[in-house]
């Protein structure tokens, strides 16, 4: 008998549920907070180098995130979001990718930008929305973007990359490359129709995307009790017929093996897999939330204890490759450069006017040219009123 | 040349656009092996293989982000939306993603080459789920572009435009004329380019401007309007975003009268941007009002579909109104 409903069907005769919390699937943990490995676990193997990579870019972010919203606090820039937290979870899986894999990120992943080597330069450009932001100034601070570097520019409408991210591995698929596509997310964004969609388009036309969950506990202000009543996010891989994998999200080698694990299944099988990473958002939503008003000074503080970056720098200093004094002044220094680079971005131009109507199509359309002479004319007429275009207009 | 129905060249396009370049990949609800409910995609997955050309889960949301995923990595999408009534799951796709890719990028990427294919338009007795005629909605959206065929010749060479386009098109069919129309159409390769209108018949009196499927029921009007002595000039947009502004001026210079027929509702419709444009840059040389012939604002009908629409008595009327005005 043909099986069209593609279910397989094994009889019983007495009415009875399945329950909607028969599926839990289990945490992988393999660096303990005082830098050792848990008794049963193996750590991954990671050479010197790369091992190190990943630390300078969990700490790098960390005073990046740190200078920047103090920043924004002073009014130098809009906007901004930190990744505290959470910087294991974007640059342990980062690092377990080739550094030609598409990575499709929500927003807080600058983690797993810096590992692929966005530079300090280029997050302050885009930060300052100057002329040298590859993004010409159009987005807000964060959503970055880089095509050499395949990371996908940052869009804020959330869960819109899930199922792009289906059709980039696709293309990766049928143009024979042996990448994968990485998607980030959010718990919150994966209550969006398109992680659904994105999930079952991956799943059907078999797509080598690693789906990131970054389950962090708050959607703004909105805990994940109220986003969904599920056991977390991973076991949603199951109703898509998908292999999941859930980790600790503050345990970069965890993440590191997860990540490496998906990404040989999905590249042997053409098989899309689920990851979720089990973290804690310590810092606000963005610069303009105020996390005070909904969860506890307690919570947090419990939390903090669970710190990604000083469990991994534990492991590094007991396995002697890193040295905790010139570590110290490194991270110091790196304070200094940041706030130089900072000088610079924000005394660099704005992008000039031609770029209001440039990259809307390939090439300006008749419409949009006779709309930026219209507005050049008015300009010149007023230009006190534009101080940043009318100086510089051919 | 081969006569061919606007379905066999639609079918045609896609067959030798996937011959000519193997990042052409036709994809939607059923239009695999079935070829589409309307049998565009015939055969393909038969010639192309089942990874070139495919049935996707019912989800149009998914469809469009799988294409502008796909079109990111650098292949050319032609996804299907089975009816333009159903655009609307995918219109956050479409309207913050693929309109906006190039432009929030700073070019660092785009989705150049997708198309989105879907029929659009009444006089299928479908009602109100399978007659809308949703093109403003899109037309308000900065990087997109817009075409819509009036016949076969013009389908099969404004959707390989389309393709070949650098920017992401979506590409309305009056599925009442997939069968209905026939005409002449060269068996080779060739482009009609997107964004220039074409004047179909050179009048004195009056314009009217159309597209689509209205374009017939345009002709039969003029016809109505040439035997008591009115001549009119017939234009068909074929492109709604960009629209060829150019084109209508000049026409509209020359006759002092413009009437725009389309088939969606009257208010937010595309024919108050074209009346807008026109009466500011044609001011000085009109003779009356730019006149609408639409849709009701209303729902498409079903057992009251004759009255509903713009039909040919109502744009006759509308063109001698004009002209004794």
């Amino acid at each position: 008998m043909t099986n069209p409903n593609n279910a397989t069907i094994s009889t019983v005769h007495t009415a009875e549920f399945t329950s909607g919390h028969a599926l839990q699937i289990p945490t992988l943990r393999i660096l303990q907070d005082d830098g050792t490995i848990y008794p049963g676990a193996v750590a991954p193997e990671l050479d010197k180098e790369t091992a190190l990579k990943m630390y300078h870019s969990m700490s790098f972010i960390r005073v990046l995130d740190e200078r920047m919203l103090a920043a924004q606090r002073q009014g130098r820039i809009s906007f901004y979001m930190q990744c505290l937290g959470e910087e294991a979870a974007t640059v342990g899986s980062a690092a377990a990718l080739d550094d030609k894999d598409m990575i499709m990120a929500q927003y807080r992943e600058q983690g797993a930008l810096r590992y692929r080597g966005f530079s300090l330069e280029q997050f302050m450009n885009q930060l300052f929305s100057n002329e040298k932001d590859l993004g010409k100034g159009r987005q807000m601070p964060v959503h970055y973007g880089s095509k050499d570097i395949y990371y996908m520019t940052i869009s804020s409408p959330l869960g819109t990359q899930i199922p792009q991210a289906a059709g980039y591995a696709y293309a990766q698929k049928l143009r024979g490359l042996a990448n994968v596509t990485i998607c980030y997310f959010g718990e919150g964004a994966a209550s969006e129709g398109d992680f659904h969609a994105g999930l079952n388009m991956a799943a059907v036309h078999k797509a080598p995307v690693l789906f990131f969950c970054r389950n962090n506990g708050y959607a703004i202000s909105t805990p994940a009790n109220e986003q969904f009543k599920g056991d977390g996010i991973a076991c949603r891989a199951v109703g898509y017929g998908m292999k999941a994998i859930r980790v600790d999200g503050a345990d970069i080698l965890a993440v590191y093996q997860a990540t490496k694990m998906a990404r040989e299944y999905a590249l042997e099988t053409n098989e899309p897999v689920l990851l979720e990473s089990i973290a804690y958002r310590l810092g606000a939503h963005s610069s303009s939330d105020d996390p005070s008003g909904y969860r506890s000074k307690e919570e947090e503080e419990q939390w903090r204890k669970n710190d990604p970056i000083s469990r991994f720098r534990l492991w590094l200093l007991a396995k002697g490759w890193l040295d905790d004094e010139a570590d110290k002044a490194q991270i110091e220094a790196l304070r200094a450069e940041i706030l130089d680079a900072l000088k610079v971005a924000e005394k660099v131009a704005k992008p000039g006017i031609e770029h209001l109507i440039s990259d809307v199509y390939a090439e300006p359309i008749p419409e949009l040219e006779r709309q930026l002479a219209e507005l050049k004319a008015h300009i010149r007429k007023y230009p006190d009123a534009y101080p940043i275009t009318s100086g510089r207009m051919s | 040349m081969a006569k061919m129905n606007m379905l066999q060249a639609i079918n045609n396009a896609l067959d030798l656009a996937m011959a000519k370049d193997s990042t052409v990949v036709c994809f939607g609800e059923d239009v695999g092996h079935f070829g589409g409910v309307f049998r565009a995609t015939s055969k393909l997955q038969e010639k192309y293989g089942k990874d070139r050309c495919f049935n996707t889960p019912l989800t149009e949301q998914g469809i469009a982000g799988f294409a502008n995923g796909m079109a990111s990595q650098g292949m050319k999408p032609v996804a299907e939306i089975q009816f333009a009534d159903y655009i609307f799951p995918a219109f956050d796709q479409i309207v913050n993603e693929t309109a906006k890719f190039r432009y929030r990028s700073g070019n660092e990427f785009n989705v150049g080459g997708l198309v989105f294919r879907t029929p659009y338009g009444g006089g299928i007795a479908g009602g109100h789920y399978h007659s809308q005629s949703p093109e403003a909605y899109f037309a308000h959206t900065p990087g997109l572009k817009i075409a819509v065929p009036r016949d076969p010749y013009q389908a099969k060479g404004l959707l390989l435009a389309s393709i070949a386009s650098e920017d992401p098109v979506i590409f309305f069919e009056p599925k009442k004329l997939y069968r209905a129309s026939t005409g002449e159409v060269p068996e080779e390769y060739y482009e009609i380019p997107l964004g220039v209108a074409e004047v179909m018949q050179e009048g004195k009196d009056v314009t009217v401007l159309a597209w689509g499927a209205q374009i017939e029921i345009c002709q039969k009007a003029i016809e109505m309007a040439a035997a008591q002595g009115i001549s009119c000039e017939l234009i068909d947009l074929r492109s709604i975003l960009p629209w060829d502004v150019e084109t209508v001026v000049k026409s509209v210079t020359k006759t002092g009268r413009l009437v725009i027929n389309h088939e969606a509702p009257l208010t937010g419709g595309f024919a108050g941007e074209i009346a807008a444009t026109i009466q500011q840059r044609c001011f000085l040389h009109l003779e009356s009002p730019i006149a609408r012939v639409c849709g009701l604002d209303t729902p498409y009908p079903l057992a009251l579909e004759r009255e509903y629409v713009a039909d040919h008595l109502k744009t006759f009327e509308a063109i001698v109104a004009s002209v004794k005005f």
